[in-house]
């Protein structure tokens, strides 16, 4: 057994038991600034170890946990959304509340429940890496004590979660009755399409709509997001998808490949679904947080439909989205900090007059926003291409067609956000001011998203070489 | 004879039970307790599979073992929460539960 592999998990762990001693030892009135410093630090170390683990495919505890490509660059994707959020957050964090350090200690726990849900290659494993995640992000939902919408946000996420993860567990239950095996490679050479099978099958289907908010399972999406601290909403709308979709991908291509006859049909129908619902939301929502949750009800529903293909082709397009999504969701949920940290809401209407107000910003969020509608030369249209090219060969041209349609109304809701920066009036004369680590990360943003966009070939390589770690 | 059938049939009867719950009670502590339900029938569920299908490995034990950890682990944040909600709002009924809506 080689417990080295375990490396990265561990130290992050270890970083977050670190950041609650010191946020002990530090005096009650003392800035915790420091703290989430200090978890930057850390983790662009551990992000930088995850480098040399390129290359390794291998196995730990019997099987239940490998380290491959795959894992590794879903790993460094939480690692590098986890490290933007901690920066644009410091002073919001600190603001909202006086246990800061708590607040970054549960983050990096979460973000370890997201390393291991990307390992796991065990239903098991999986399920307790999932409610890692989900736990902790039932309390960060409802961390900001003064806001009567966190707590209600927070109720609300622990109660569907909660019910969302047993429907999947007795799933769970009917896959492990009828294979005998837990593994997904065991069920793999187990499973046929007995009615016992396929019901199992259906209600994990369920549980993963939720986590992943594909509609007609979203509901708790809106809400929870516009009740959310900020850099909550962030993780959840970059990391916690994604940590999603890694399972995903994982339990329908190693253990129930041989069924896609009857998964694919579903699969094809939710996505189209989400792409409606979410765009069709979107449109008249006044709640800056509210319009990127339904955006990010559709671009799940994007993603997803990426399955389709059923290829290393259309797993590179989600992994390659999956980046995309998380470097413009960045830059978009910056911009909305910033104006909250300024004027104390997060309306659409606040945005107005950014342009004048900060030009940076002003384009950042332009930048992001059109990203996400997928219009070259930004990042998301690369993405877009790559899914739908895929899924356009093979067989789906109706979802691919679909999919071009809702980007192009899309445009529209994104380009009132636009509309209002730009032309609008300014409504109060303060001098805008933000800290420099949130004007690092919003430059970060539009840079990566240009540069994905016009040259994304190192990224999808990257994508292609952990898509074909699964097959 | 009580096989493994009768045992899945009260799982699936406890597991209805609960999601019924779920969706129609009004306070929040009823819905926990309900979820609570869920979770048991699949506890049920994983241990009549693992003694009838595999009675040489304990996979399915094991499993339920995490399993009601981790339901131990989500009724007690979610308790919590309800005490949050209590503090804002002096109640715990779902449908008081309309700070955000479009």
């Amino acid at each position: 057994m080689n417990i080295a592999l375990l490396t990265s998990e561990i130290a992050v762990v270890i970083l977050a038991l670190l950041i609650i001693i010191f946020d002990l030892l530090l005096p009650r009135q003392e800035t915790r600034r420091s703290l989430g410093a200090f978890a930057v630090c850390g983790l662009l170390g551990i992000l930088v170890y995850t480098f040399s683990q390129y290359g390794i495919s291998a196995t730990v505890y019997h099987g239940f946990f490998v380290v491959d490509t795959f894992a590794l660059f879903f790993k460094q994707l939480f690692i590098v959304a986890t490290i933007l959020t901690l920066l644009f957050s410091l002073d919001y964090v600190e603001k909202m509340t006086r246990n800061a350090g708590e607040f970054y200690a549960l983050l990096l726990l979460g973000l370890v429940g997201m390393m291991v849900m990307a390992s796991a290659t065990d239903l098991l494993t999986l399920f307790v890496g999932l409610e890692l995640m989900t736990i902790v992000f039932y309390v960060l939902v409802g961390f900001d004590l003064k806001s009567v919408k966190s707590s209600e946000a927070g109720i609300k996420y622990a109660i569907l979660g909660s019910a969302s993860s047993a429907v999947f567990l007795y799933g769970v239950s009917w896959i492990y009755g009828f294979t005998g095996n837990i593994m997904l490679s065991q069920i793999a050479e187990h499973i046929t399409a007995s009615p016992a099978v396929l019901f199992g099958m259906g209600l994990m289907i369920a549980g993963f709509c939720f986590k992943l908010s594909i509609v007609p399972f979203h509901m708790w999406a809106p809400d929870v997001y516009e009740g959310a601290p900020i850099p909550v909403t962030a993780m959840l709308a970059m990391a916690s998808k994604a940590a999603g979709f890694a399972i995903v991908l994982r339990v329908f291509f190693v253990a129930f490949n041989d069924l896609q006859m009857y998964w694919l049909p579903i699969v094809s129908a939710l996505a189209g679904l989400s792409m409606v619902v979410g765009i069709v939301g979107a449109i008249w929502q006044k709640n800056t947080k509210r319009m990127l949750a339904y955006s990010s009800i559709a671009q799940a529903g994007y993603i997803l439909s990426g399955m389709l293909a059923a290829n290393p082709a259309g797993v590179k397009g989600m992994l390659v989205y999956a980046v995309l999504y998380m470097v413009a969701n960045v830059g978009a949920f910056a911009v909305t900090l910033a104006v909250y940290n300024q004027c104390g809401s997060d309306d659409i209407e606040d945005l107005s007059g950014l342009s004048q107000k900060s030009p940076l910003l002003a384009v950042v969020m332009t930048v992001s926003l059109m990203s996400m509608a997928g219009l070259p030369p930004m990042a998301g249209f690369v993405g877009k291409m790559y899914i739908f090219m895929a899924i356009a060969d093979s067989g789906y041209l109706w979802l691919a067609i679909l999919g071009l349609v809702m980007s192009m109304i899309s445009v529209y809701y994104y380009i009132l956000v636009v509309r209002a920066m730009y032309s609008n009036a300014v409504k109060d004369q303060q001098i805008f001011t933000m800290s420099g680590s949130l004007r690092i990360v919003a430059l970060l943003s539009l840079i990566a998203t240009l540069f994905i966009g016009i040259y994304p070939a190192p990224l999808a390589t990257l994508a292609n070489a952990a898509a074909m770690a699964l097959w | 004879m009580i096989g493994m059938a009768h045992f899945l049939t009260v799982a699936a009867i406890i597991f209805a039970i609960g999601l019924y719950g779920v969706l129609t009670k009004r306070t929040i502590i009823g819905i926990l307790m309900s979820i609570e339900l869920m979770l048991n029938a699949v506890n049920i569920n994983l241990i009549t599979f693992s003694h009838f299908i595999t009675p040489e490995a304990l996979t399915g034990q094991v499993f339920a073992i995490f399993t009601i950890t981790v339901a131990a682990a989500e009724v007690a944040v979610g308790l919590a929460m309800v005490f949050r909600v209590y503090h804002d709002r002096n109640t715990v009924h779902a449908a008081r539960l309309d700070e955000m809506h479009w």
